[in-house]
């Protein structure tokens, strides 16, 4: 049964099948609260809940298996704008989003909302100045675009080094997320956890490619979502601030600002440091407002933003798309599918932060006697994992805020426990959770894979290879490369948010300023392009060791998570000033950017290529 | 195509382009200025919520999503208006 290879009926049929997938869903969902209530064990539970969906993924995976060149790479060109929105959704919101974001802004409140505003303001920038230009290319990967717009290999090889370097940094953080859940849930040693979810992220790639990562991640992020808005609505319906928690969470936030004083959140410090955790010493809503914050601030939205325009994973969703016009659209659609986590993100850390905060709720910890609070589960089970640690410093036998430490990271995961929810709901979120993971892991697996396979080994080492053979090296590399992140996973060398943060700034170093001049500036040319990435990556690199390893004094509050702001300037400069000292491209090439600059007519490069 | 641009084809990408800064624009404002200011906006309060937290929380995020619709919608226009739209 072909079924998500049968095109027109299929595509007709879309809202229909995603809509009976979103119902079956919801039955499981209750299938498993009612297990729970029958005295089914939460071990059992959660195991359900992961092990299903991706069984279901996979099944996805090989009904849209395909030995065609434009299905394999570009999904056949007929992703209608809506669901290319989703698939583009899941794509882009990570284990780091779905995971550590809501605990970022609980731990450090308002400068970390710079992520929030940056992962959602970037997509201004894809729309505006990309997304609908290069879909008129036609080209089946960015690097394509770079090789063909300035010609010659050098510049393709270029595009290529760093896409490979900002999407590996990438994907090993992904690869460690699925690794992290599938332990958890499935009751395995982290180590046999990553290859286990690597081999879940593979069964939906490799026999479809692109046709197979579109229709999994459609589904990834219809649970993803359903996973992360089913709790915060939840509680925030118990605590009485209505089922659209979102629009009236002002008054927590002034309830915060409150019990933070009681608490003296920011005036009382942690005695000693405990490793990986950390105790509440920042408030909820102030900002600093020193110079310095202000910068640090704005130049990580703009590190974001411009890595967001510059990421050939999310780029290559627009490629999918029936038309020029459709491309554009869908833009405007995946930031709405995104904008509905990334809004209730900051909600959910409020909810939450209250939850523990406010002595009038039962559910509070501090300022509760010290055996109270280690006779709660949660706070026993996340413990004996090492995610969370009360120490009584002064030795009153009362916790206080600069006693309770924790890690960012489970706030999102413990919130359903921390609110007292049924078990169903952390399973629920465990499987959110994965298919975040396992959906952007899949994306930029594709991307690398097929960056190597399409121009590397076809466009410059066998140009004559038949189709068969292009597909067959497109697989052997995605398992390679799938395996080599999972390698280095196991490694377990950053924590899932740094890496996340560096793949950003590679990509903007390296590739914002070749593709948008590349579309916006005619004059542009090889010379410039090449100076443009090899500069850019290479200066970004530069910053990023020395102020991290080399002992360097970050320049105004640049530090490692910011190095794109000066490899993406040095970039720029580089490739103005060395296309100006070289000669204009030719009449054809110049021909070419007038002719993507157009919607209508054909694509600059042909339907298979 | 020929070296010499169609006037229409020349009238819409200057169209496009005009678009293009006037959104670079609101970008901009909502992506860095106002978060330049948050701690003086955090002293009017929207919604109960402190201004300069909220355009960081929900805000900003508000304009662009509307923008880009907008966008979607106005591009599209100018796309038709010149003949360059696709059929």
């Amino acid at each position: 049964m072909a079924f998500f290879t049968k095109d027109r009926s299929f595509i007709d049929n879309l809202p229909r099948i995603y809509g009976l997938y979103t119902g079956g869903f919801i039955v499981f969902v209750l299938l498993m609260a009612l297990l729970e209530r029958a005295g089914v064990k939460e071990d059992i539970i959660g195991l359900m809940f992961v092990g299903f969906t991706i069984v279901i993924y996979a099944v996805i995976g090989w009904l849209s298996r395909t030995m065609q060149l434009d299905a394999y790479y570009v999904a056949g060109r007929q992703v209608p704008p809506v669901f290319n929105g989703m698939a583009t959704a899941a794509d882009w919101m990570s284990g780091a989003s779905f995971v550590a974001m809501a605990g970022g802004v609980y731990m450090a409140g308002h400068p970390y909302l710079a992520f929030v505003v940056g992962w959602t303001g970037g997509y201004v920038l894809v729309a505006v100045l990309m997304a609908p230009y290069l879909r008129k290319f036609g080209c089946y990967t960015v690097p394509d675009f770079i090789g063909t717009r300035y010609g010659g290999n050098v510049a393709r090889l270029l595009a290529v080094i760093v896409l490979v370097v900002a999407s590996f940094t990438y994907v090993t953080a992904q690869i460690d997320a699925t690794g992290t859940i599938a332990s958890r849930a499935l009751l395995i040693p982290y180590g046999v956890g990553v290859w286990f979810g690597l081999a879940g992220i593979l069964l939906c790639s490799m026999l479809g490619g692109m046709r197979a990562v579109t229709w999994t991640q459609v589904a990834q992020y219809i649970v993803l979502i359903i996973a992360y808005l089913v709790p915060v609505i939840w509680m925030s319906n118990k605590q009485g601030f209505g089922v659209i928690p979102q629009l009236v969470y002002g008054d927590a936030v002034a309830r915060i600002a409150e019990l933070e004083q009681l608490h003296q959140v920011g005036i009382l410090k942690p005695a000693q440091a405990v490793a990986g955790m950390s105790a509440l010493t920042v408030k909820h809503a102030a900002a600093a407002g020193t110079f310095i914050s202000s910068v640090q601030f704005v130049t990580l939205v703009a590190c974001m933003m411009l890595g967001t325009a510059s990421l050939p994973h999310i780029l290559m969703r627009y490629f999918t798309t029936p038309s020029v016009r459709d491309a554009r659209t869908s833009v405007a659609w995946s930031l709405l599918f995104i904008f509905l986590l990334y809004f209730t993100a900051p909600a959910l850390a409020t909810f939450t932060k209250l939850q523990v905060l406010d002595p009038n709720l039962a559910t509070s910890v501090i300022g509760k006697s010290l055996a109270d609070v280690n006779a709660l589960t949660w706070v026993q089970k996340w413990s004996s994992v090492g995610f969370l640690k009360v120490v009584d410093a002064n030795g009153d036998g009362i916790v206080q805020i600069n006693e309770f430490f924790m890690r960012g990271d489970i706030v999102v995961l413990a919130t359903p426990e921390i609110a007292g929810l049924p078990y169903v709901i952390s399973g629920l979120v465990a499987a959110g959770g994965m298919a975040a993971a396992m959906s952007t892991a899949d994306g930029l697996l594709l991307a690398i894979a097929n960056a190597l396979s399409h121009d590397l080994y076809y466009k410059m080492i066998d140009p004559k290879a038949d189709t068969r053979r292009r597909l067959i090296v497109a697989r052997v590399l995605l398992v390679v490369i799938g395996a080599a992140g999972a390698a280095v996973a196991s490694l377990r060398l950053t924590g899932i948010l740094g890496a996340v943060a560096w793949a950003f700034d590679f990509a903007m170093s390296g590739l914002f300023f070749p593709l948008v001049l590349g579309i916006w500036w005619k004059r542009a040319n090889r010379e410039g392009a090449i100076a443009g990435m090899a500069v850019g990556l290479g200066v970004g690199t530069w910053y990023l060791y020395m102020v991290k390893w080399g002992g360097m004094t970050p320049w105004i509050g640049i530090d490692d998570l910011r190095f794109g702001i000066i490899g993406a300037a040095a970039s720029l400069i580089a490739m103005v000033a060395v296309s100006l000292m070289f000669k204009a491209p030719d009449a054809e090439t110049q021909a070419m950017v007038d002719e993507i600059r157009i919607p209508k007519g054909q694509t600059v490069l042909g339907a298979t290529h | 195509m020929s070296a010499v641009l169609g006037s229409q084809q020349a009238a819409h990408w200057v169209a496009t382009r005009r678009l293009m800064w006037i959104h670079l624009t609101i970008w901009f404002i909502f992506s860095f200025v106002v978060h330049w200011f948050a701690l003086q906006l955090n002293s009017v309060s929207f919604n109960d919520f402190p201004l300069g937290f909220y355009m960081a929380a929900q805000g900003s995020l508000i304009v662009f999503v509307v923008q880009l619709f907008i966008f979607v919608w106005q591009q599209d226009k100018v796309d038709r208006r010149y003949g360059m739209a696709e059929e």
